[in-house]
C-alpha cells in the first residue's frame, strides 16, 4: 500500500468512527505526538521545532475528546475559546468549521497554540488527564490556525456598523491585539501605536523565530488590518505623544494601554558590571527583532558571537529558556541555564524544558552565582558558584534553599545571559501621572473593565501584572475591550454573541 | 519612511540632516535623542537632536561616520529616506538660571552641546563654549555656537585654529582666571568627558555628561544602555543620556562599549569594500 492510499484509508475510517467511537475507545487513543525536528539538527538551525500535526493526526488526537457535558477545560482557558466544540469539528473533518470556532474567541490561535502554557490551563483540568494523558489541546488549537493560514482562505470575523468612535492602543503585543480585535468587531474605529519599527511586542522581539515564527505573526497582523486596524509604528506613547494628547488633541474617546514589561532585572552581585554580561532582553531583542543571527547578510545588528563558547543563563523561567537555546543555535559550546533551585520549581514551560534538555542544554541547578570575574580588560571569563540545599521551610511552607558550605566552584563562562525579570515600563508612568501605580510601578486597574485610575484610561498585560503569559496579556485585552465597548456604547454586551 | 530635506557635509565625514518628523520636532526638548534606523536591515543607532523646527516639522540630527551604519547614512542626500526615526527619546537636559554656564563640545559632540548651550542662554545664563576638534577643518557649528554663547572659545589639538590645546585645558584657564563657575556641560568622547569631570571635581562644579552606550529600543525595555553611575545601575535611556559626571563610572562605560567592536570593524571593513566596488565611497 502506497503512502497515498494509506493515508486516505485511515482518514475514512476515521471521519466515519468520529460520529460512533465510544468513550472507552477514544480513552484508548494515545496522545498523538507532534512531529519535530531532531534535536541535533534543529541546534543548527533557527527553524521551528516542531512541524505541527498533520491532518490525520489532528483527527486522532480530536477523537481522544470525550466531549464532556461540563467541559472544564474552556473555564481553564483565560479566554474561554469553545474547545469541546472546536475539537469535535476537527473530528468530524471540518477544519474551517473548527478554525471559526476558535476564532469567535481567539484572532491568535496559531500564536496561542504554540505559546500558551496550556498544561497549566485547560489540559491541566482536561477529564482525560486523570488517568491518561490530557487531549492535546494546545496542539489541535495550533492545527487550526496553521490550517487557515496554510489553506489560503480566511475566516475574518463579521465587524457591527461603524460606532463612529475611535480607540487608541498602545502597544502591538499580545494585550494590545487583542483587545484591538475586538474593539473593532464591536464597530469602533482603531488604531494601534507600536514603539519599535516592527509589529507585534513581545511576540517578535522576545520570543525567538523556533518557538514561534515570525512569518505567523505578520500573518496574524493582516488579519487585523483587514478588519480595518490601522498600525503606527516608530511611535512612543509617553515620548512622542502623551496619553492625554492623544484624547483631548487626536480625538480618541479611550485609551487602552498594553504596553508590556520595562526594564530588566539584576542580580546585584559583584563583576555584573563586566563586558559580556547582559540581560536576556537585550540579547533576545537583538536575535529576534534585530536578526542578528543573521549578522553580515540580512542585518546589520551583531550579537555576542558565541561559537565555541561557554554561555551561562542566569534564571528558570521561559526567556532563560529561550535565551539559553538560541545561545546554543549561535554556536555555544556549553550552554548552561543556572538556577537556584531544582526543576519542579523551575517557572518555565515543561515542553520548554524538556526540549532545550534535549538540545543539549546543560542544567546547574541548586546554584547560585556568586560574582562574576574577568581579566584585566574587563571581559567576563567565569563565574564563581555555589550549590545550595533545601533547608528548613520558611514562613510560607516550602522548604528555603541554603548555601552548602563548601561547595563553591568556578563555571569558566564567556557571557552570562541575566533573565531573572522586569519591572515595568517606566514611560507612561513618567508622562501621565494622574494613571496610578503599584509599590512595583504597574499600572493599577479594576481587574474586572481593566480600568485605570484615570477615566477612559484602560490597560493590560505585562504592565499591570508584571511579566505573565501571552495569553494572560489577550485575556486583558479582551476583558478591556468588552469594558471600552460598554463604556462608548452606553449598554452591556457579552461578546461571546459575536 | 522618513524625507531628508537637507544634507550637507559640516566637515569631512560629519554630516548635518534635516529630517521630516512631525510629531518628534513638536516634542523634542534639548538633550533628547532619535534612534534611527537607516535601512530595512538596519541597525537602530541613537543620535542626538540637535536642533528642530516645529513649524516645517524637522529634525536636524549630525552624524560622523565611525562604522557601517553612520557611514551608510552620511551617504544620504536630500529627498533620500530614512526606514525609522522614533523619538524624541531620554530625559530632556536640566535646565535652570545656574549663573554662568559652561557647555563644552568634543568633536560630533558639539552637535549635542549646542542645543543645551542655546537652552541654557535662554534660561538666562552667562554661557561659555568652549568648542574643541583635532584641527580646524574639524570644527563645526562655531557659528552656531557663538550666536547663543557670551563667550565662545574654539580649541584645536594641532592648534591649527583657535586655543592650542584640549577643551580641559582651557576649562582650567578659565577656573584659574577667577571666573565664578556655576554649571559644566561636557559631550565629547568618553576620555574627553571624563577629563573634564576631574577638572571640576576639585572645585565643586557641578557637570554633567551625555553618555553613549550601546543601545537597541531605546525606551525602557531592553536594557542594553546599562551604565554605572554612583554605583548605581541606571538606563542610558530613561535615566539619561545626562548624568552627574562626578558621578559616572567611565571605564565601565568605556569597556562595555567595546562588546561589539570586532563585529563592528568586520561590518566596516566589508561596508568599505563594497563601497569601494560599486565608486561610492
Amino acid at each position: 500500500m502506497d503512502c497515498h492510499e494509506k493515508t486516505f484509508q485511515s482518514k475514512t475510517a476515521i471521519i466515519m468512527d468520529a460520529r460512533k467511537i465510544t468513550a472507552k475507545e477514544r480513552m484508548a487513543i494515545p496522545r498523538q505526538e507532534m512531529p519535530a525536528q531532531d534535536p541535533q539538527v534543529r541546534i543548527g538551525n533557527f527553524q521551528e521545532v516542531h512541524l505541527g500535526l498533520t491532518p490525520e493526526l489532528a483527527q486522532m488526537e480530536a477523537l481522544r475528546c470525550i466531549q464532556c457535558k461540563d467541559p472544564v477545560c474552556i473555564a481553564g482557558c483565560p479566554v474561554n475559546i469553545k474547545i469541546d466544540q472546536f475539537i469535535k469539528l476537527i473530528a468530524e473533518g471540518d477544519f474551517m468549521g473548527a478554525v471559526r470556532k476558535v476564532k469567535e474567541d481567539n484572532v491568535l490561535p496559531s500564536i496561542c497554540g504554540r505559546v500558551c502554557p496550556q498544561e497549566d490551563q485547560c489540559e491541566k483540568v482536561c477529564v482525560i488527564g486523570k488517568k491518561h494523558e490530557p487531549v492535546a489541546i494546545g496542539n489541535l488549537e495550533r492545527f487550526v490556525g496553521d490550517y487557515e493560514r496554510l489553506s489560503g482562505q480566511r475566516i475574518d470575523p463579521v465587524l457591527a456598523p461603524s460606532t463612529g468612535k475611535k480607540v487608541a492602543v498602545v502597544g502591538s503585543g499580545p494585550a494590545g491585539l487583542s483587545c484591538a480585535n475586538d474593539l473593532a468587531q464591536f464597530g469602533h474605529k482603531v488604531v494601534i501605536f507600536e514603539a519599535l519599527h516592527e509589529l507585534g511586542g513581545v511576540l517578535m522581539y522576545g520570543i525567538p523565530e523556533f518557538r514561534l515564527p515570525k512569518e505567523i505573526v505578520r500573518d496574524e497582523l493582516d488579519g487585523l488590518r483587514r478588519m480595518g486596524i490601522e498600525f503606527r509604528t516608530d511611535v512612543v506613547v509617553g515620548r512622542t505623544i502623551t496619553v492625554d494628547e492623544l484624547m483631548e488633541e487626536e480625538g480618541f474617546d479611550a485609551v487602552f494601554i498594553g504596553v508590556g514589561a520595562g526594564l530588566p532585572w539584576f542580580m546585584g552581585i559583584p563583576g555584573e558590571n563586566l563586558v559580556g554580561v547582559l540581560a536576556a532582553n537585550e540579547f533576545l531583542t537583538r536575535v529576534n527583532l534585530m536578526k542578528a543571527y543573521d549578522f553580515m547578510k540580512s542585518s546589520d545588528t551583531p550579537v555576542f558571537d558565541c561559537k565555541g563558547k561557554n554561555v551561562a543563563v542566569f534564571g528558570g523561567g521561559n526567556t532563560a529558556m529561550d535565551a539559553v537555546r538560541t545561545a546554543k543555535r549561535l554556536g555555544a559550546e556549553h550552554a548552561y541555564i543556572v538556577y537556584r533551585r531544582s526543576e519542579a520549581e523551575m517557572p518555565a514551560r515543561e515542553e520548554e524544558i524538556h526540549h532545550a534538555q534535549k538540545e543539549g542544554i546543560e542544567f546547574m541547578l541548586q546554584t547560585i552565582p556568586l560574582e562574576f570575574v574577568g581579566d584585566d580588560k574587563a571581559w567576563l571569563t567565569g563565574v564563581q558558584c555555589q550549590k545550595m540545599a533545601l533547608g528548613e521551610p520558611d514562613d510560607s511552607g516550602r522548604r528555603r534553599p541554603v548555601p552548602v558550605p563548601g561547595s563553591e566552584f568556578l563555571l569558566p563562562i564567556d557571557m552570562a545571559i541575566i533573565s531573572i525579570g522586569n519591572g515595568s515600563n517606566p514611560l507612561i508612568k513618567q508622562t501621565t501621572p494622574d494613571i496610578e501605580v503599584s509599590k512595583k510601578e504597574t499600572i493599577v486597574v479594576d481587574v474586572n473593565t481593566m480600568q485605570t485610575s484615570k477615566e477612559n484610561v484602560y490597560a493590560g498585560g505585562d504592565i499591570v501584572t508584571g511579566g505573565a503569559t501571552v495569553i494572560l496579556a489577550m485575556g486583558a485585552g479582551r476583558t478591556a475591550a468588552a469594558a471600552i465597548n460598554e463604556k462608548l456604547s452606553g449598554t452591556a454586551q457579552n461578546f461571546n454573541e459575536w | 519612511m522618513y524625507r531628508i530635506v537637507s544634507a550637507i557635509f559640516l566637515a569631512e565625514n560629519i554630516k548635518k540632516f534635516e529630517i521630516e518628523a512631525p510629531r518628534i520636532a513638536k516634542k523634542r526638548k534639548a538633550g533628547q535623542f532619535v534612534i534611527v534606523r537607516i535601512t530595512e536591515h538596519g541597525e537602530r543607532i541613537p543620535l542626538t537632536i540637535a536642533d528642530s523646527n516645529p513649524e516645517t516639522g524637522t529634525i536636524t540630527i549630525i552624524a560622523q561616520g565611525a562604522g557601517k551604519s553612520t557611514r551608510e547614512l552620511n551617504r544620504k542626500e536630500a529627498g533620500d529616506t530614512i526606514a525609522d526615526v522614533v523619538g524624541p527619546l531620554g530625559t530632556p537636559s536640566h535646565i535652570e538660571h545656574f549663573g554662568t554656564a559652561v557647555s563644552i563640545g568634543g568633536g560630533v559632540g558639539t552637535a549635542i552641546a549646542y542645543p543645551t548651550a542655546a537652552a541654557l542662554k535662554e534660561a538666562g545664563n552667562y554661557v561659555i563654549t568652549i568648542n574643541g576638534a583635532r584641527s580646524k577643518d574639524l570644527v563645526i557649528l562655531e557659528e552656531e555656537m557663538k550666536a547663543v554663547s557670551d563667550e565662545a572659545y574654539i580649541t584645536t589639538d594641532d592648534g591649527s585654529y583657535g586655543y592650542h590645546g584640549f577643551v580641559t585645558q582651557k576649562l582650567q584657564e578659565l577656573i584659574d582666571s577667577g571666573k565664578k563657575i556655576d554649571f559644566v556641560l561636557a559631550i565629547g568622547p568618553i576620555p574627553m568627558m571624563r577629563a573634564v569631570a576631574e577638572v571640576t571635581r576639585p572645585y565643586g562644579i557641578k557637570t554633567v555628561v551625555s553618555l553613549n552606550p550601546i543601545m537597541i529600543d531605546g525606551t525602557g525595555m531592553c536594557g542594553g544602555c546599562r551604565v554605572t553611575v554612583g554605583g548605581e545601575i541606571k538606563f542610558g535611556c530613561i535615566d539619561g543620556p545626562e548624568f552627574d559626571a562626578h558621578l559616572v563610572d567611565f571605564k565601565n562605560l568605556a569597556d562595555r562599549n567595546r562588546i561589539y567592536q570586532h563585529e563592528e570593524k568586520e561590518a566596516d571593513e566589508a561596508f568599505a569594500h563594497q563601497c569601494n566596488l560599486t565608486g561610492q565611497a
